[in-house]
């Protein structure tokens, strides 16, 4: 099982050609995963790491049959990109850009409501089911497969608690990142319904953050939830106002503040972890 | 970005959207001449911290001499830490009834969302609940007509202050749309005799838009220097009031660092997000940036990803053979690279830890002692 990507699925790089698209196109195929064709216009023809580059995301699928894709592209290009991958019917689009507009990324959004496309980011490190599938820009190294989801908001902060946990000895049925922005596909609710139903995954690992109110509604959730959440918080000692790193991390006019979040979770019966490396151990506390 | 009140007047006025005649002073005497002009006036200190009515920074004047002396004294205060540039002098309009108006981002719905209240002239978190009408907006429909109509309705305004009201609500959505906006906010909206007024104005602007911003939109500049100068090479930085430097990558990563200092008796300097994947020449600088802040010690948090521990080392070894390193530095390094990463700093004598926990008790511990 695992959650939204597996051995099935089949990734399309768009932007394969650039920098970044290249590069992380040959760490997913060294991770295992099923890179199956790669959009950059104007370069079709080309092969890169040996996946072969279309010039439309339609020719792409109609000769390799790809079911989600990988967008490296610039940020003003990315509602295009994102647009192009849903017109043609890709149900999982993960946008690994930051700086991504905005209004861009509610536009984004609202199209892959009406077409039930997961959209994963902007601004996000990717998402993995070890063992099987990773898209994204994480290291390949510290994952082990196992019973443990992670959902985060924050990619280092995340690749921090899952090699504690893989240290630990429990491994991941999928991690997977929403992104640092303000406006993302995927909420806290949205991964934690289907960890809840995922016959794998035997306790959830949550990785938020101050600003906005993400793990407040997602407090709501973990309520009913039959499997145990622990939560990290991070941005305890943020001061108001300030944007910390991700677009998102800003506590205004009094909301968003680490102690909500905390109170929140802790009255929903999650256990949060006042410091990182206490995870692993709550975790074991929780099974 | 915020924009000054007086930038999205401007922007409101080019938009069809009412605001009092006006006209910005940046002296006493440039005050005097503007409330020659339009008679009984209200000094405005252009600020951007809120409660600025409250601290004191709108003075009403009724003759140039009142609006020379009010005005030289905004110039001498100080408001909550910021000090008053320019002032904007505009006519004073009879008020009615103050109404609140605003359109923002839900993050949780994905959606903008109109706020909109008949109790306005305070903070909207301080009405209660049934005063305020909220409503969610399908960026795929936009703002139509009914949507305006139902809103006004909802607020209790009739005849002619209803249809200006639903026109007002309409040309604050293009508004939004047009300049790429997180947040729009009318507060007061004005009711003066038989005309809607926005009395004051706040815009904040998507920072990531900027490649698209119409012709002509201001810019205004939140940052200090430092912070401006630590973007310029593409490093999000915070200026913090501790003595420990922190450079980290990555926004979680960065925060979650801050929060261990702080659990072990610290004070951070600032807040530094390195970025993941930056070459060493970029670390480099970005470690020249911390060194000028003045700490007492320098903590770095590496866990090694796209980021390599040993280009991080390679930065240190650059700035100490440059400019030279005038502080104790602790580092954590743990991921990609990370053995060559401890050999290559031990050559210039700094010591590295593979756990954070040690590495933050060990600088704390240094900025207390020093």
């Amino acid at each position: 099982m695992a959650i939204i990507i597996d051995e099935n699925t089949r990734v399309l790089v768009q932007g394969i050609t650039g920098n970044q698209g290249r590069f992380h196109t040959g760490q997913m195929l060294a991770y295992g995963s099923s890179i199956a064709a790669g959009v950059s216009p104007g370069k079709g023809g080309q092969e890169v790491h040996g996946v072969p580059v279309y010039n439309t995301v339609a020719e792409a699928k109609e000769e390799c049959g790809i079911n989600a894709a990988v967008l490296f592209i610039p940020a003003p290009a990315v509602k295009d990109a994102a647009f192009e991958n849903m017109e043609n019917g890709v149900k999982t689009v993960v946008i690994i850009t930051e700086h991504v507009p905005v209004h861009d990324a509610i536009d984004i959004m609202a199209y892959a409501s009406d077409k039930g496309v997961t959209v994963v980011g902007p601004n996000t490190f990717g998402l993995i089911s070890p063992g099987k599938c990773k898209i994204g820009i994480m290291p390949n190294q510290i994952y082990k497969p196992g019973k443990m989801g992670i959902v985060a908001r924050s990619g280092t902060l995340s690749y921090e608690i899952a090699n504690s946990l893989t240290a630990a000895g429990m491994g991941q049925s999928t991690v997977i990142g929403l992104g640092g922005d303000r406006i993302v596909g995927l909420s806290f609710i949205d991964v934690l319904e289907r960890f809840e139903v995922d016959p794998e995954t035997e306790a959830v690992v949550l990785v938020g953050e101050i600003g906005g109110n993400a793990e407040e509604v997602a407090s709501d959730y973990i309520r009913r939830m039959t499997k145990p959440v622990v939560a990290f918080l991070a941005g305890k000692s943020a001061p108001p106002g300030k944007r910390m790193g991700h677009a998102g991390a800003i506590i205004e006019r009094g909301m968003g503040t680490y102690d909500g979040k905390a109170a929140a979770l802790s009255a929903a019966g999650a256990y949060v972890a006042q410091l990182p490396w206490e995870v692993p151990e709550l975790l074991k506390k929780a099974l | 970005m915020k924009l000054f009140e007086y930038m999205g007047k401007e922007i409101f006025a080019q938009n069809g959207i009412k605001v009092p005649p006006g006209k910005m002073a940046a002296s006493p005497d440039e005050a005097a001449a503007v409330a020659a002009s339009l008679g009984e006036v209200v000094l405005k200190s252009q600020v951007l911290s809120g409660g600025r009515g409250k601290a004191g920074g709108i003075k009403f004047a009724d003759s140039p001499d009142a609006a020379y002396k009010l005005a030289a004294e905004l110039f001498r205060t100080d408001l909550k830490g910021f000090k008053t540039e320019t002032l904007l002098v505009e006519k004073k309009i009879r008020i009615d009834k103050e109404l609140y108006l605003s359109i923002t981002l839900d993050g949780s719905a994905r959606k903008p969302v109109l706020i909109a209240s008949v109790s306005g002239g305070m903070d909207i978190e301080a009405v209660p609940e049934e005063k305020i009408v909220k409503k969610h907006i399908d960026p795929e429909v936009g703002v139509m007509p009914h949507f305006c109509r139902e809103v006004v309705h909802r607020l209790g305004l009739t005849g002619s202050l209803a249809k200006q009201g639903a026109d007002l609500i309409l040309k604050l959505y293009q508004v939004f749309k047009k300049y790429d906006c997180e947040l729009v906010e009318i507060n007061p909206l004005v009711i003066s005799g038989d005309e809607l007024i926005a009395a004051d104005s706040k815009m904040n602007i998507d920072d990531e838009a900027g490649c698209r911003y119409p012709a002509g939109t201001p810019v205004v500049e939140e940052r200090t220097a430092l912070e401006k100068k630590a973007h310029g090479i593409g490093i999000s930085y915070v200026e913090l009031e501790g003595n420990i430097a922190v450079m980290a990558n990555g926004a979680g990563i960065t925060m979650a660092t801050l929060d261990i200092i702080e659990h072990f008796g610290g004070k951070p300097r600032n807040f530094m997000d390195a970025g993941g994947g930056a070459d060493s020449e970029a670390t480099a600088q970005a470690i020249e940036i911390l060194i000028s802040t003045e700490p007492k010690v320098i903590l770095v948090n590496i866990f090694g990803g796209i980021t390599r521990c040993d280009e991080v080392a390679r930065a240190f070894v650059r700035v100490k053979e440059g400019a030279g390193i005038p502080v104790p530095v602790v580092i954590r390094l743990s991921g990609t690279n990370e053995d060559e990463g401890i050999a290559i700093l031990q050559g210039i004598g700094i010591a590295s830890y593979s756990d954070i926990r040690e590495a933050a008790a060990k600088a704390v511990e240094i900025a207390a002692v020093s």
